[in-house]
């Protein structure tokens, strides 16, 4: 097996340097370069390992799971989620004061604002999805997850295709698709890194001990596998030369937008809703310590949630060239899916029925907990937002980026810190958590965070929406574009006020998380539990 | 295949499979025999460690 590795990672290398020696633009030759760095480092790192793939963080494990590359999953998540926020704070600030451009290419709003969406989405949100996904498959199914040095492979080598897009950003290699905005040579890299995911998850359900395969991982697989199919139609594109980085897509026209918004809006269905549904469906029931409220209605959730949302996309294209009809299933569509996510939402919410004083108790199951209500409010806002007189209203307004912030911050932001601090402690054998108190400080700056970013983001969307469509008595426009611009300037010091407070809480928890890996304990007031009534 | 031919297939026979699937998973999930089969399978998260 380690031959194997090795030779694969030498030609990796090889192909590399290749790439480097007959590159056509400085792009290639530096991403070309990357790659010998990752193979080389990689097969040195595995040599030093002598072998040991990993093994369980807790001694007296039954199971042979394999912890070790979950740690190194949180690490990177932790990290890329600082990163990612930070780089949010810095757009946020330069919409409101533009001379944070520095005036140099390589920080401009245009390059840096991709680097912000792909750090958040696919560094942390990606991180955190490979990472929980392998701790909830190894414990659901009873079984060590599948292939030997494969799964190491996945982190890493998602990562590597993290750098390679990132750096491509800054230096401005841009295939300029939204959320796909990585070149045909990256995209081929996630490609082969996707599979090995879809291979090492379908291979540890294979091996499970137990009979039935429980929910979170159904969720999991329809990620990996919507996400695999997405990413490949999405991209499929003609290099103008194999040793540059250019190609061209082979869509064209309204084609090419109804299929970039089927990927954009699954992207956001399956990536950043089914894969941390599955992290929802196993961290609520643990945390809380009871089983999921209804197992039936996570079934229904699950499957009605992946019927309807794979025909949502064309709600991004509406009063465009996109035929009527197809705006029309976009949008009606988008309004059926308030029955499965409000039910997914209701289902996590009830399992603290019956448990709705670990609230006060548990600053962790808090936050899960807000991220169901987060949840919630941004799938009721979407249908809404989808629907084609609304939209008219919203596009292309701060509307739009509120509400996909009180998503992402709100739902996915939360849910993976919620994750975090449940496996900090497990990955380190720790009896729990640095500190709870700082937990619940995370919990307060993020909260009120999202809360300002969201408001003030309404207030301004709405404004900018309806100075669009003022009319004079006479017929003309009554505000210039530049008045709107202007008129946005205090909402948008209230936003990156907002970004700022949620990233200063992503740093407590980096900090938690840093004294849990040590092996402190803070020395502070405990949360007491109420006193249970006496039996009668 | 013409446009037409696609569509109305899609129409017809893609909205019935589409339903019957749908059907079928409401009853794969909500038959009166599968409760303690479901109520066991949510334990599965709290029985490991």
């Amino acid at each position: 097996m380690n031959v194997i590795t090795m030779l694969a990672l030498g030609l990796g290398a090889v192909l590399g340097l290749f790439l480097s020696m007959n590159a056509v633009d400085s792009g290639i030759y530096f991403h070309g370069m990357l790659l010998v760095v990752f193979c080389v480092g990689f097969a040195f790192w595995i040599w030093k390992r002598n072998g040991n793939t990993g093994g369980p963080a807790d001694p007296n494990s039954v199971v042979d799971y394999n912890d070790d590359i979950i740690r190194l999953g949180l690490i990177l998540s932790v990290f890329w989620g600082v990163i990612g926020f930070l780089v949010g704070l810095t757009i946020a600030l330069q919409l409101a004061f533009p001379v944070l451009n520095l005036d140099l290419p390589w920080t401009t709003f245009g390059r840096l604002r991709p680097l912000h969406t792909s750090a958040v989405i696919f560094a942390f949100g990606g991180n955190v999805l490979i990472c929980t996904s392998f701790w909830v498959v190894q414990r659901t199914c009873r079984a060590r997850i599948a292939g030997g040095w494969a799964p190491w492979f996945v982190v890493l080598g998602y990562n590597l295709f993290i750098v390679l897009a990132a750096t491509g950003y800054v230096l401005g290699i841009t295939q300029s698709k939204e959320y796909a905005e990585p070149e045909w040579y990256v995209d081929i890299w996630l490609t082969i890194v996707w599979v090995v995911y879809l291979l090492v998850f379908l291979g540890t359900l294979r091996r499970r001990k137990e009979p039935h395969i429980y929910v979170a991982n159904w969720f999991y697989l329809a990620f990996i596998i919507t996400v695999a199919m997405l990413h490949i139609v999405n991209n499929l594109a003609m290099p103008v030369s194999f040793f540059g980085a250019k190609s061209y897509i082979l869509w064209s026209g309204v084609q090419d937008a109804l299929i970039q918004w089927w990927y954009g809006h699954n992207a956001v269905g399956f990536f950043l809703t089914a894969g941390f549904l599955g992290i929802m469906y196993y961290f609520v029931p643990k945390q809380a310590e009871r089983p999921i409220y209804s197992y039936r209605l996570s079934i229904v959730h699950f499957w009605s949630l992946i019927f309807l949302y794979i025909w949502a996309g064309p709600h991004h294209l509406h009063y465009t060239a996109l035929p009527d009809w197809a705006q029309t299933i976009g949008m009606t569509f988008s309004i059926m899916l308030w029955m499965p996510s409000w039910g997914g939402m209701i289902n996590g919410l009830m399992t603290l029925s019956g448990a709705w004083d670990k609230l006060r108790t548990d600053p962790v199951l808090r936050i899960l907990t807000i991220s169901l209500a987060f949840y919630g409010m941004s799938t009721f806002e979407g249908p809404l937002m989808a629907i084609k007189s609304v939209n008219a209203l919203s596009h292309y307004t701060d509307w739009t980026i509120g509400h996909v912030h009180s998503g992402a911050l709100g739902w996915v932001g939360m849910v993976s810190f919620g994750a975090i601090y449940f496996l900090a402690p497990k990955l380190y054998n720790r009896e729990r958590l640095y500190s709870l108190r700082l937990v619940s400080t995370h919990f307060w700056l993020a909260t009120i965070g999202i809360v300002l970013y969201a408001s003030s983001m309404w207030v301004s969307g709405i404004m900018q929406g309806l100075m669009w469509r003022a009319y004079d008595s006479l017929g003309f426009l009554e505000y210039s574009f530049a008045e709107t611009v202007a008129a946005m300037f205090p909402f948008y010091v209230i936003r990156a006020l907002g970004g700022g407070v949620f990233v200063l809480g992503s740093i407590v928890m980096a900090y938690n998380v840093y004294r849990t890996a040590r092996g402190d304990i803070r020395d502070e007031k405990p949360y007491i539990t109420a006193p249970q009534p006496a039996q009668a | 295949m013409s446009y037409e031919t696609l569509a109305v297939f899609a129409r017809t026979w893609g909205l019935f499979y589409l339903i019957i699937l749908f059907v079928a998973v409401l009853f794969y999930a909500l038959r009166p025999g599968a409760k303690k089969q479901f109520d066991d399978a949510a334990q599965i998260p709290l029985r490991e460690d």
